[in-house]
Order: structure tokens, then C-alpha cells, then sequence
């Protein structure tokens, strides 16, 4: 959808995406919790935009604290960031792993309804107070609940297994597996440049051998899957401002310092139903097609892409959906650097899911925090060159197995 | 009997102990695989957990409950498959605690050893003593409606000497784990004379399903597994008498559990290993072994002395290392106890003085834990011994003289039968002692 009056993002901010991978991380010590990453989050973006006092309305994206963190009734935090948002228009919504996109999407649609000029959005989630095989439970929510019986015990790595093993029957297991090797060390590569990722004190000198020696073990785990495949179990937080123009005058903010929506869709999948094919993501070739055609460029006239790389196949089966490789040649557009941070189209630059982090809520704001960097010049060591001619990025959040996407195409203000 | 039928009820004496808990825990989870198994769904498993302390039987479900939920967590995927029939199981909790239930409610912890009488098989845990040893198995012999087999954890004392003072009739086989059972992958299978070809293959199928690593020894007194560390204990005993004529105790103790260390790429000091097994149980372990050697007297009056002093070593039930010849903080060795002035010295006070004593490391020294689990272990050791081998430090000398006293320990365990060959005797020490490389080796020059 083109939005029919100017909306505008501005004043990102991210918590460090805490888990495995971090030198910090110890899971036996006790950690922050839900209110420090809301808070650290929230206050980020207050800071960037003279305080509370200037915030119409508060969105939380989060999917599963209820289970996490025994917590629910999430738009109460909101004042907790900062009394200023006290007594003010909350709200907080819940699309599983899509929720932070969500949460942008309904921003937004606030926005172009009038009824706030600048919204605040936080998406987060704090998971590390399960162990994996637990949490495995608990994300498997994402999925029909009637499925879960039948499903594996880690049971969304286990959806995408059975995407990935039938990828590898029509398309060749061998040269899949080169291109999610090479998923995984740009992943890494990229996640050394931020901070803030949660792989960012990764060592490895050889990340992509390191992934394709390690044959998936489907006693132990999946069976077409290795552990690198998959995105990280993460605490964390994300927040950005939504403004009209009106908004960003309020702030004192110049339009070239926020990055603009040109467009936006989100789509859903029926959730009760299989995928007819499981080796295309259809809602977000739907998603990301509409938005495209909306705005009539193709994903070739895009500078970047935030894409979510829950595993390594589903980016690539993402950068199929959007026509950047026809199908079954994901992998090989993959494997030949092309969306290496070097490459033609530099995809997840702070490392994506498998590499920043994966705090399932705020997925889908860290994204447009990632975007809104690289297109105003924000990214520090993770910065990439925006060509003068290819000045957009899109943000590509996917809830469940390609059930709740929402997707965002961005130009600098 | 069936395999199967044979573990239908079996009893762990001394169940509540630091072996004896691991093996009810690998037995409790081995029959309850077995029930889960659809030709056995009829049958009823059962396991004694007897033990003679009421206190500790009461922390043992503890320890049951959460090693068997580690266990579960780690096989979910399998128990997925295994409870597919169960609808009201869905989440992998669920089916966790299912699982977590059904091998808790096998175990049947008691203080009465009169359960064992309706027990196939004895799991023998207790004291290392053999007339009590004897005592308690031929009393379950005679009493039992079964003709049970037993299986003894003895570290040390002859099986056919137990089978043929408790009158067991070859029933009897040595099954020594190593500690704690749970995690050690090294099995030591002593047969005695009389030993059935039933029970040993029984007891080969037993430990193949625990997925241990089985080396047979010959039924002498200590095995391969105490017969290497006893001797070489003494030996880092014999070297601190020694060198304390020079250094003083405290200081030559330090410098020796130092050399065993990191000279010798092991993971933990000679000193620090007789305090996690015990000191009172290395004192008693020479004192059942000696007896069976020829030419050698396996005896230590500095062990004796400790324990007359009450510094003991050992673990707490926390599995927290209690003080002994070293005192620990957060599992680290902090100070050294001086026997004479029976007090503990901060080893901070004097390490700098005897590391400059006993000079550099080799250059390319590597900490064990960097070396063991190294994919280029070979080339690393090589490179550490080659340096070794050329250096003429104090600390050099102590170290080649000390594997020069392991490689002799080894072959003459090999020379005395008690091995079959060096493979045997470098398997215990790798996988039951953690070391980075055997006995017999060919680093040394």
C-alpha cells in the first residue's frame, strides 16, 4: 500500500541482542528482564526525540511473553520507559515472529489515520529463560496448535527442514548446501560489525566451512538442518519513532535524517493450511511483489534488504519469492557473493537473524532500525554504499512458516 | 532369560553413593527405554535403590529427578517418536516429565537389604572392604529366591576372591565404572575364574546399551585403572618427599601436582586428582591391593597421616570438592596443607618463588583443555615433547622422570598380565583418567 500522506521513521535503537555468542551471556546468572530491554529500548528512541512529552501513542510488538516470562497486558510498560507516556493511547500486538513488523504496520496505519503524528514502537522478546528444547515449545506457537502433536520436538526447525529437504530433492542437496553455508558466513561476517549483534565476538576464520562440514544430524536435531542454519535464540529489544511530517517538525528532525515509507504491505496466511509448495514462501512473494509493483520498481532497484533469515533456506527462498533468482538458483546467487555486504545487493548487513540475533517480538522493528541506518549513514563499520540510483531498502518480517509477513520498502527523507 | 527379562528387578547396593547413584541412574534409564519398548508394555520393572543412610536416599531422588531430566531433554527427539501414541502428550515438557516419571517410578529407594532377595541382579556399590563385601553378597545369596548374578564396582579387590569367599559360583563379574558414571564413558569388565559366558555376555550387552567404552582387565588386584594410579600417586608422593629436603614440604608438594599438571598435559594435578577420588579411598584402595603384590609395597604414610589428621579430600553430595592435600575455592587450588604445622599455606605466598625454581614451561606448552579436545592433539603433543625432551630445567627433568615412571607403570602392567596389551592399558588412562595421550607412548625420548 502507498501510503497517501508522507510517514517517516527516525530514532532507532537497539539493545544488544543477548544470548549464546556473547562473551556476557551466562544462562545460569540472572539476567534483565522484559522491563530492562522495554525500557533500554524505549528510552533509546525518546532520547533521539525530546523525550515523551513529543510520543501521541505507544505500540509493543512482542509474541510470546505470556510463556516466556509469564507476562501479558504489555502495553502497561509503556509508562513504565517514561511517565510521559502515562494515561496515553497503548497498545501492543502479537503476529508470532512477525510481531515487531506488526507493530511498525499498525504504527503506521496510526499515523495515516490521524490519530497520533508521532508513535512510538518497541518489539522485543526475552527467550533465554528457556532452554532451547523448552523454548522450542513455546515458539512452536508460531504454528497451528493442532499440528504440534504430529510435529518434531524442535518443531519450527523442523518446518524448515522439511522446506529445505525439499529444496535439496528438486534442486540438488550439494550446491544448497554451499549457498546456506555461505548464508551463515555472511551472516557472521557482517554480524562482526555491529556491536550490538549477538555474534559479534565470533572468532571463527572459517565460518563457511564450519557450516558446510557440519552434516545436519537428524538424531540429535533435524534432519536437514545444522545448528548454524538457524537463527539465534535472543534477548532483546528494538524500538523506532513513526512520524507524520507534521511529527518530524515537531522533534526538530530534518526528513534526510528518517528514512520515508514509500510503501507498505502486510498479508496473511491461512495458518490451519500446509504450504502448497514447500519450496516457495508464497505470502512473502505475494508481500514483497505487491509492494514492489505498488511502487513500480523491481527488487533489482533496491540498494538493501533486511530479509528474515529464520534459517538459512528461508533466505533463500526469500530472495527467490522476490524474483532476485529464479527459482532453485537462490542458492547459487547466494554462493557467488551477491548478497555479500561487498555484493550486488547486501542483504541482513548487521547479520541478519542467524547473526545479530533473533528476540522474536522485535525482529521486525531491529529491522527498519537496520535500514533506517544504512540509508541515513548510521551503520558505523556495518555501513554499506547506497548506489545514488538505487536508493531504497526493504524490510521482509515473516511470522509462523510464511503465515504473517509484513514487508516495508524505505527511501532516505 | 531374555535381556530384558533379566533387568526386569534389579538392586543397587549403596545406591545413595557417589558411584552407586550414577549406576541406579544409568540402570533406572536403561530399564525404562526397555519398558518403553512395545513387546514390554505388559511388563512391570522394577529397581532397589538400597542404601544404608536414610538422609542420603532422600537426596538421591533429587539427583535421580534432575540428571534424568538432563538425560530426557538431550533424547527428545526420540522420546517424541517413542510416546507417539500418547495424544494427551503434546509439548516437549510434557513428554519430558512423562519420561522423567516413568524412570522415578521404577526406583525404589529402601534402607532394607532384604529386596535384593528378589532381585536377578545385584548391583554391588558399596564400601570399598572386602569382609564386608563378603558379608553382604553371600547373605543375599543364601536368602535369595533367584539365584541372582552379581555385579561388583570393586576398584581394587580380586573378583574370583569375592565369588569364591561369598560362594557365589561364578555368578559374579567386576563392573567397574568410572566417576561419576553418568558422564565417565570407561568401563573396566573383570571376570572372575568361575565367570559364566552368560554373565559376561550379558554384561556386554548391559554396558553397550549404556554406550560405555568396555576395556577387560585380568582379575588382579587394582585393575588397570588403580593399578596405574595408585603406583603413580605414590610416585608424586615418593618425588615431594624428595625434593622436600630442598624445597620443604608445602613447596615440593605445589612443585610436584604443578609438574603432574601442566609438564605432563594432564587435566588436573596428581595431588588434585587423589583429593576428588578421596584420600581415605586411595589409603584403603593400596591397603586391599598391596596384599596381591609381589616385590612392592603399595603404602604411604603421608595418605595415613592425612587421615589420622581428619583432611580427607573427597567430594560433598553437591559434588563440590572438599579439601584435602590442596584447599579449593570455586574448584580452583588456593593453598597447600602443611602436614607438619597442620594448617593450609596460600599458595599465592610461594608460587612465583617455585615456578623460577623449577623454570619456563616449554615453549609450546598448551593447557590440557586446549590439547585434549584439539583436533590437532598429535601434532600438538609432539611439538610440546620435542621441546620437553631438549630442556634440562629442574621442572623438565621432574617431568620426564615422571612419564619415564608412568610408561613403567604401564608396561609392567601389561608384563604382569593384568592388561591384555598397551592399547588396554592407554584406553583407561585416556578415557577413564582423561589424559591426553597413554602411558605407552612414543613422545618420550
Amino acid at each position: 500500500m502507498i501510503p497517501h500522506k508522507k510517514v517517516y521513521m527516525y530514532g532507532g535503537y537497539n539493545t544488544i541482542s543477548m544470548g549464546t555468542g556473547r562473551k556476557e551471556f551466562n544462562p545460569k546468572a540472572v539476567r534483565s528482564g522484559v522491563e530492562d530491554y522495554i525500557k533500554e529500548a524505549g528510552q533509546g528512541v525518546l532520547k533521539q526525540i525530546g523525550g515523551a512529552k513529543n510520543v501521541d501513542e505507544g505500540v509493543i510488538g512482542n509474541f510470546m511473553a505470556a510463556r516466556f516470562n509469564n507476562q501479558a497486558n504489555l502495553p502497561g510498560f509503556l509508562p513504565m520507559i517514561d511517565e510521559g507516556l502515562s494515561m496515553k493511547y497503548g497498545t501492543s500486538v502479537e503476529g508470532a515472529c512477525g510481531s515487531g513488523g506488526l507493530a511498525l504496520q499498525s504504527g503506521i496505519r496510526n499515523v495515516l489515520a490521524g490519530t497520533s503524528e508521532i508513535t512510538l514502537a518497541v518489539g522485543f522478546e526475552v527467550q533465554n529463560t528457556y532452554k532451547a528444547i523448552y523454548g522450542a515449545d513455546i515458539l512452536a506457537g508460531a504454528g497451528w496448535y493442532q499440528k504440534r502433536k504430529t510435529g518434531h520436538a524442535y518443531f519450527f526447525p523442523g518446518q524448515f527442514s522439511d522446506r529445505a529437504g525439499a529444496y535439496f530433492a528438486k534442486y540438488g542437496k550439494e550446491n544448497a548446501r554451499k549457498g546456506m553455508s555461505r548464508w551463515y558466513a555472511n551472516a557472521i561476517e557482517n554480524s562482526r560489525l555491529d556491536p550490538t549483534a549477538q555474534e559479534y565476538h565470533n572468532t571463527n576464520p572459517d565460518p563457511y566451512n564450519t557450516c558446510l562440514k557440519m552434516e545436519p544430524n537428524g538424531k540429535a536435531f533435524v534432519d536437514n538442518l545444522n545448528y548454524l542454519d538457524c537463527s539465534k535464540v535472543s534477548d532483546g529489544a528494538s524500538g523506532i519513532a513513526i512520524c507524520s511530517e507534521e511529527g518530524l517538525k515537531r522533534i526538530g528532525v530534518a526528513k534526510s535524517e528518517a528514512v520515508e515509507v514509500l510503501s507498505f504491505v502486510h498479508a496473511v496466511r491461512d495458518i490451519t493450511k500446509d504450504p502448497k509448495d514447500l519450496t516457495e514462501l508464497e505470502a512473502i512473494k505475494f508481500a514483497t511483489n505487491k509492494a514492489l509493483n505498488e511502487l513500480g520498481i523491481t527488487a533489482k532497484d533496491l540498494a538493501t534488504i533486511e530479509l528474515h533469515d529464520c534459517f538459512s533456506i528461508a533466505g533463500i527462498l526469500t530472495l527467490e519469492a522476490l524474483g532476485l533468482a529464479e527459482k532453485g538458483k537462490g542458492c547459487d546467487f547466494v554462493s557467488e557473493g551477491n548478497t555479500a555486504r561487498t555484493g550486488f545487493i547486501p542483504v541482513n548487513t548487521t547479520g541478519g537473524l542467524i547473526g545479530w540475533g533473533h528476540p522474536t517480538g522485535g525482529t521486525g522493528v531491529h529491522q527498519s532500525v537496520t535500514i533506517w541506518q544504512q540509508l541515513t549513514g548510521r551503520a558505523g563499520n556495518a555501513q554499506i554504499k547506497i548506489p545514488s540510483d538505487r536508493p531504497y531498502g526493504m524490510t521482509v518480517n515473516m511470522g509462523g512458516d510464511d503465515v504473517t509477513i509484513s514487508v516495508i520498502i524505505f527511501k532516505r527523507g | 532369560m531374555k535381556y530384558e527379562d533379566r533387568l526386569q528387578n534389579v538392586t543397587v547396593l549403596g545406591a545413595a553413593g557417589k558411584m552407586g547413584s550414577g549406576i541406579l541412574l544409568l540402570t533406572a534409564v536403561e530399564m525404562a527405554d526397555l519398558s518403553l519398548q512395545p513387546q514390554n508394555k505388559n511388563k512391570t520393572f522394577v529397581l532397589n535403590a538400597m542404601d544404608v543412610s536414610d538422609e542420603a536416599l532422600f537426596g538421591l531422588m533429587g539427583y535421580l529427578r534432575e540428571q534424568v531430566r538432563k538425560i530426557a531433554e538431550k533424547k527428545t527427539v526420540l522420546l517424541r517418536q517413542l510416546y507417539a501414541d500418547r495424544e494427551d502428550l503434546i509439548e516437549n515438557f510434557q513428554i519430558i516429565d512423562e519420561y522423567i516419571f516413568r524412570v522415578l517410578n521404577i526406583v525404589r529407594p529402601t534402607t532394607a537389604v532384604e529386596v535384593a532377595y528378589r532381585s536377578n541382579i545385584i548391583f554391588e556399590a558399596i564400601k570399598e572392604d572386602p569382609a564386608l563385601k563378603h558379608k553382604v553378597l553371600s547373605g543375599i545369596k543364601k536368602n535369595s529366591e533367584k539365584n541372582p548374578w552379581f555385579f561388583t564396582n570393586t576398584s581394587s579387590i580380586p573378583i574370583t576372591e569375592l565369588d569364591e569367599a561369598a560362594e557365589l559360583g561364578g555368578n559374579i563379574i567386576g563392573f567397574h565404572f568410572y566417576n561419576p558414571p553418568a558422564v565417565q564413558k570407561l568401563v573396566e569388565v573383570i571376570r572372575s575364574k568361575h565367570t559364566s559366558d552368560d554373565l559376561f555376555d550379558f554384561a556386554m550387552t548391559y554396558a553397550k546399551n549404556l554406550r560405555k567404552i568396555v576395556v577387560p582387565s585380568n582379575d588382579i588386584a587394582g585393575f588397570i585403572g588403580n593399578g596405574h594410579f595408585m603406583r603413580d600417586a605414590l610416585y608424586g608422593i615418593q618425588q615431594v618427599e624428595k625434593l622436600a629436603t630442598e624445597f620443604g614440604y608445602v613447596k615440593a608438594l605445589y612443585a610436584i601436582n604443578k609438574i603432574t599438571q601442566d609438564y605432563l598435559v594432564r587435566p588436573m594435578g596428581i595431588f588434585q586428582l587423589t583429593d576428588y577420588v578421596g584420600i581415605e579411598v586411595c589409603q584403603y584402595i593400596m591397603a586391599v591391593m598391596n596384599p596381591y603384590l609381589k616385590d612392592e609395597n603399595l603404602h604411604s604414610s603421608i595418605l595415613d597421616k592425612m587421615v589420622e589428621q581428619g583432611v580427607k579430600g573427597g567430594q560433598y553430595s553437591s559434588g563440590a570438592q572438599k579439601d584435602g592435600f590442596l584447599k579449593y575455592e570455586k574448584g580452583r587450588p588456593i593453598a597447600i596443607w602443611d602436614i607438619d604445622n597442620k594448617k593450609y599455606i596460600n599458595i599465592d605466598s610461594f608460587a612465583a618463588e617455585v615456578d623460577a625454581k623449577l623454570g619456563v614451561l616449554p615453549a609450546s606448552y598448551k593447557p590440557w583443555k586446549v590439547v585434549n579436545f584439539n583436533r590437532n592433539k598429535e601434532a600438538l603433543l609432539t611439538a610440546f615433547f620435542e621441546d620437553l625432551n631438549s630442556m634440562k630445567t629442574l621442572g623438565a627433568t621432574l617431568a620426564k622422570d615422571y612419564n619415564k615412571r608412568s610408561n613403567e607403570i604401564g608396561l609392567q602392567l601389561i608384563s604382569s598380565n593384568v592388561a591384555k596389551d598397551n592399547e588396554a592399558v592407554n584406553t583407561v588412562m585416556l578415557t577413564g583418567f582423561y589424559h591426553a595421550y597413554g602411558p605407552i607412548n612414543n613422545y618420550l625420548k
